[in-house]
């Protein structure tokens, strides 16, 4: 059950947050660690650039 | 390769012509880290991936927090609030911080499943934590000093996990000044030792090679045979 | 598989991981990477911080505190002069309030330190900066002549009433015995309403001063800043240390520290700080000694991700 908070006004640009139960994320911080996991299965398959053999 | 490469041939002769400590650690350092192993122009076949660029990521943002934080530091922790240059080094300041943290910690992960620690590579693992550490308590001072709301509660509530463990009382978030030295001189500095030593052990010991590596493979074959391997590996 | 298993040892033998690799190189440019990173990585901050800046809430000070909520800095007020507030009732190293620290146990590390940053909230954050009024409160007499049983009772009877007042409103308290009380919060109200309590609580009475405990400590006392700190998803409760304010990463790498303050048995613990900074000093060990430790150093070769990082390697022997 996923929930979209929106702080409640006050102080300005309160963010996002996303909550699962007692789970609460920022939208900042979500996308700080999705992206290195993306990054990182990434860099896990595509292919490196094949550089001089030498030897 | 010459004779008259003095400190080379001798340091493959052995330590014998090395009479002063000065000489002697010379033939040291030359034997555990020749100039090809510092600065080598190439590396072994198997390292053929992206993975292996995060390490490199995380140096080269760590010269942009340094150099930000270079400027930041010049005019003092209040200057950003006031200047639109300021904010914007600022800015620069934060966002190297989160390529930092993101690259190294890729880099952690890929070294994990690696298991990059083998054939007495556990001292580079163990430095790489400790920067991984010394960086995260780093951060830390940084978010203390932006004299904003947010250094202001982090201060308040990052007392009580300091002061549970009786280290509050001398590390003490809520002074500036203190914080400051930790965040301007010690802790950087700590990083960079940290970083340096690690990327040393990295060039002395070389690239961890694959988990199943094997004599029998065709890009161990092709080079000069190694005798004696296989049967020492039984010990 | 007649094969002995993969070898995952951290200790130097006469094996491939050991010695040097005699193997194929390819040709690998280490300063060349490290130029093509430099310039990657500043395009990336370049790009950043042009588009998302960074964020900078301004601070809150006492006197927009009492200017937005004069009904709780009173109520706080009060709390400090009658020795009830948190800050008076934490124990080291501000007080040696009994029974106040954390234990693992029988261990107490917060007591080690015993009182190394002394704050006596009455004084500290009331007294004191009223008597540095060019004309201070006669009510400040009535307080330091009274006995400590006659302070706590007319403090427990103001806040008692203020509580129960219509909006917490000062104004509106029915009369009672609150002796010079209700004068000594309502100075100090004025005062922080000036802007002059700021710098005399910064200072405390020195010129030059980068300590800013006190000032921070009776901030937290009050609803107020807990209530700005809780909209912005601040608070312990919340994750708060990994939050940043808006929408901005914050320290997302303290992501289990902040995690385990979320769970049991931490959650309800009178002693959490001490029992997550315990474990989190365990985990970050055992993550430092996976080479030395048994099982946990075979992972890589159970979850095989390395086939995927050299399948080059392995493709070709």
């Amino acid at each position: 059950m996923l929930g979209i908070k929106q702080a409640d006004a006050g102080m300005p640009d309160t963010g996002i947050y996303f909550q699962w139960g007692d789970f609460l994320i920022q939208f900042g911080n979500l996308v700080v660690i999705a992206t290195m996991v993306v990054l990182f299965i990434l860099a896990l398959v595509i292919p490196f650039p094949h550089g001089k053999t030498r030897k | 390769m010459t004779a008259d490469r003095g400190p080379v041939s001798a340091a493959e002769d052995g330590e014998a012509r090395f009479s002063t400590w000065t000489g002697k650690t010379r033939g040291w350092a030359l034997r555990r880290l020749p100039p090809d192993k510092l600065l080598p122009e190439g590396q072994p076949s198997y390292v053929s991936s992206w993975i292996y660029v995060f390490g490199m990521g995380a140096v080269a943002a760590f010269v942009y927090i340094l150099g930000s934080g270079a400027v930041l530091a010049l005019n003092g922790p209040t200057w950003f609030h006031v200047s639109g240059l300021g904010r914007f080094i600022n800015s620069t300041h934060l966002w190297s911080v989160e390529l930092f943290f993101m690259f190294m910690v890729i880099h952690l992960w890929g070294k994990f499943w690696m298991a990059a620690w083998r054939g007495g590579r556990a001292l580079t693992w163990i430095t790489g934590m400790l920067a991984f550490v010394v960086s995260i308590v780093t951060a830390f001072t940084g978010y203390l000093l932006q004299t904003n709301f947010d250094s202001q509660w982090i201060a308040f509530q990052a007392k009580d996990a300091l002061n549970a463990v009786g280290v509050g009382a001398w590390f003490n978030v809520a002074d500036l000044g203190q914080i400051l030295m930790w965040h301007i001189t010690l802790l950087p500095l700590a990083v960079a030792v940290v970083v340096a030593l690690h990327v040393v052990l990295v060039r002395m010991h070389g690239v961890v090679p694959p988990l199943e590596a094997a004599t029998s493979d065709a890009q161990l074959r092709s080079a000069a045979p190694i005798p004696a391997v296989d049967g020492e590996d039984m010990k | 598989m007649t094969k002995a298993p993969v070898s995952v040892s951290w200790r130097a033998r006469n094996d491939i991981a050991s010695r040097p690799w005699p193997g194929t190189t390819r040709e690998y440019d280490l300063f060349k990477e490290l130029a093509v990173g430099l310039v990657v990585v500043a395009l990336l901050v370049l790009g950043l911080s042009a588009v998302f800046s960074s964020p900078d809430e301004p601070t809150v000070t006492l006197k927009s505190w009492a200017l937005t909520d004069p009904a709780d800095f009173v109520a706080t007020a009060t709390t400090e002069l009658g020795g009830t507030s948190g800050t008076a009732g934490y124990g080291p190293p501000y007080n040696s309030t009994p029974d106040a620290t954390q234990k693992l146990g029988p261990i107490d590390l917060q007591s080690l330190s015993g009182v190394r940053l002394p704050i006596d909230t009455a004084n500290d954050f009331v007294i004191g900066p009223l008597q540095t009024l060019p004309t201070p409160p006669g009510a400040i007499d009535e307080w330091t002549k009274a006995s400590d049983t006659q302070r706590a009772s007319w403090t427990m009877a103001y806040g008692d009433a203020l509580s129960k007042a219509p909006d917490n409103d000062p104004a509106k308290v029915p009369p009672g015995d609150y002796g010079p009380v209700p004068a000594l919060a309502g100075a100090l109200l004025a005062m922080a309403q000036q802007g002059t309590l700021d710098p005399v609580l910064s200072a405390r009475g020195s010129f030059y001063n980068t300590d800013y405990k006190a000032s921070i400590l009776f901030l937290g006392d009050g609803g107020y800043f807990h209530g700005l700190a809780d909209a912005q998803h601040l608070t312990g409760d919340q994750w708060g240390m990994m939050n940043e304010t808006g929408n901005y990463p914050g320290q997302s790498w303290l992501w289990l520290f902040s995690a385990l303050y979320q769970v049991e048995p931490f959650k309800s613990s009178p002693n959490a700080d001490v029992l997550v900074v315990l474990s989190m000093v365990i985990l970050t060990l055992l993550l430092t000694l996976v080479p030395f430790i048994p099982g946990l150093r075979s992972l890589p070769r159970r979850i095989p991700v390395h086939r995927l990082i050299w399948r080059d390697y392995y493709k070709r022997r």
